[in-house]
């Protein structure tokens, strides 16, 4: 659905994605993560048609985004960052507009109902300057979906929004997601991790990793890590722990917890736990401790190490 | 041409919901009524001492100097708004060309200025009603059509400015500069070279405004009009395309 090969833009001397390549299947959620000016708005730009690609080529639904830009636009929903809205209008006579200039037939109709998608029937014949951050939003949406696009394009959708939107929102883009394809980028982790069957992870407008979100977290680990907490001298366990087989390393950590990582293929939990004990120590917690996206995130796109701690 | 008048009609929408609109088309029909108004009174006080002016649409359709000034605060804000505020992200992605954006654009100002100077039709009925045996027909649509072409003419140009821009003041600036030239100064060269004045006197659209309110129109005259048009809504589109690639 979505092509992407060796996609390049440079705004003058600097260069805001280079050399991109990737796609994006029907009925698959794929998630853009990565810093502000990463090259997150500036690829969904290229692919929505609103700019050319300095080099390299994609296409969306079958269509070339520079050479039919027009049959590629039909087909796709875009929802910008900053939400640009006809504040001067009211909402259902904004989506009226946006559903003539697509040529729906039966617009009214399809404006009710996708206003009950984003469930802002009761805002339709409000002026959109009088709605809050969240319902723009949901009118950005809205006018993303009139036409029931093939392809969803769809910049920081949750930014701005309550928690309770949020959690509409994301309903609505998973339902979306079934049949047809969607393509958002986000710096929220945890909405990648919760909504994206694949995640893209750019820096620096180059890719610096792809995989679903739990691949990459396991990816990163080298070797699973597990965390154990013990009443008593952590250090005598620590001492304990190291001795049994197939523990790679043990660290300590602030609180007093240990952290120790696994050699692959061996599950050292029980006779880690049988190690605590028999060092006379009381056990109280052992628990897989996966990285989370965040750190994950934080390791691929790091330039350089990061100064320990700053005063 | 469906999206042409999408796109129009909610431009001509949002002049009726537009304060500055609404000023401008008070500032046009109230200049224009108190004109009539004096050229009545100098009439009846002529009659009265046999001086036999025959009364004259002009005094309604001539009136070029109010549209010079008026249009381009219609227009400033037709695509510059746009591009400020982003808006031009969402047209631009959806399935519209840009000729078809900016002609809309066009369309929109121009229905409004349309709906302006039918009120004016007005002050010409009073006018043939109380000269006898009546005025002039040929003339008054020839002058009708001469104000309209021209109307049209400088409302395309403005939109074209508008697209350059992203500040509707500087588009406004732009825009009045460029009518001061085709009114006052291009054709200015005319009268003081010996010969070869022609070209300068054509550019200006003084000429063919005024040859539109004697009554003679002439097919150079409709062309000077519609290539102005033309002229315009190629500056615009082409400027919107350009930015893509900026």
């Amino acid at each position: 659905m979505i092509r992407v090969s060796g996609l390049t833009k440079d705004y003058g001397a600097r260069r805001a994605i280079d050399n991109l390549t990737f796609d994006a299947n029907q009925g698959e959620i794929v998630g853009f993560l990565g810093p502000n000016g990463a090259g997150k708005t500036t690829t969904m730009r290229i692919l929505t048609g609103y700019m050319p690609p300095s080099a390299g080529s994609a296409s969306v639904a079958g269509y070339d985004v520079v050479s039919e830009s027009l049959e590629v636009r039909k087909r796709v929903g875009y929802l910008p960052e900053t939400v640009p809205l006809y504040t001067d209008m009211t909402v259902f006579d904004y989506l009226k507009f946006m559903a003539d200039l697509r040529h729906l037939p039966n617009a009214e109709n399809t404006v009710y109902e996708t206003l009950a998608m984003v469930k802002l029937e009761d805002r339709a014949a409000g002026y959109i300057s009088n709605l809050s951050k969240g319902m723009r939003q949901r009118v950005g949406l809205a006018q993303a979906l009139l036409h029931r696009p093939e392809v969803l394009i769809l910049d920081e959708p949750t930014i701005g929004l309550d928690p309770a939107q949020i959690i509409e929102v994301r309903n609505v883009i998973r339902e979306i997601g079934r049949e047809r394809t969607v393509l958002l980028s986000t710096h929220i982790l945890s909405e990648a991790q919760q909504l994206c069957d694949r995640v893209l992870i750019i820096n620096n407008g180059k890719i610096v990793a792809e995989d679903t979100p739990l691949a990459l977290q396991s990816r990163l680990q080298g070797g699973q890590a597990h965390l154990l907490r013990v009443r008593g001298d952590a250090d005598r366990a620590a001492e304990a722990i190291r001795t049994v087989k197939g523990v790679a390393s043990v660290t300590r950590l602030d609180d007093g917890s240990l952290e120790f990582r696994q050699q692959a293929e061996r599950d050292p939990r029980p006779e880690v736990a049988r190690a605590v004990v028999n060092a006379g120590l009381e056990l109280l917690e052992l628990r897989a401790a996966g990285l989370s996206l965040e750190e994950i995130f934080l390791q691929l796109t790091r330039e350089e190490p990061v100064p320990a701690q700053e005063a | 041409m469906r999206n042409i008048w999408t796109i129009a009609k909610r431009e001509y929408a949002l002049y009726f919901n537009s304060p500055l609109a609404y000023t401008v088309m008070l500032i046009i029909l109230s200049i224009t009524g108190i004109i009539f108004a004096l050229n009545i009174w100098f009439l009846a006080t002529q009659g009265a001492t046999g001086g036999g002016f025959a009364p004259d649409s002009g005094m309604v359709t001539g009136l070029w100097w109010v549209y010079l000034f008026t249009v381009p605060t219609l227009t400033m804000r037709l695509v510059a708004d746009e591009q400020r505020m982003g808006t031009i992200e969402i047209l631009l992605t959806a399935p519209l060309r840009e000729f078809e954006l900016v002609a809309g654009k066009w369309l929109g100002a121009f229905l409004f200025m349309f709906t302006t100077i039918l009120f004016t039709f007005v002050f010409v009925i009073l006018l043939n009603r109380l000269a006898s045996p009546g005025i002039d027909q040929v003339q008054m649509l020839s002058g009708y059509m001469g104000l309209i072409l021209f109307v049209a003419s400088l409302l395309a140009l403005g939109t074209g400015i508008s697209a350059l821009f992203s500040n509707q003041f500087a588009a406004f600036f732009a825009t009045l500069f460029l009518f001061i030239v085709l009114w006052f100064l291009i054709g200015a060269p005319a009268d003081i070279m010996p010969n070869g004045g022609e070209l300068f006197r054509y550019l200006s659209m003084g000429t063919h405004f005024n040859a539109f309110q004697s009554g003679a129109v002439a097919l150079t005259n409709i062309v000077y009009f519609l290539s102005l048009i033309a002229l315009g809504l190629f500056v615009g589109t082409t400027s919107i395309e350009t930015r893509r690639w900026r």
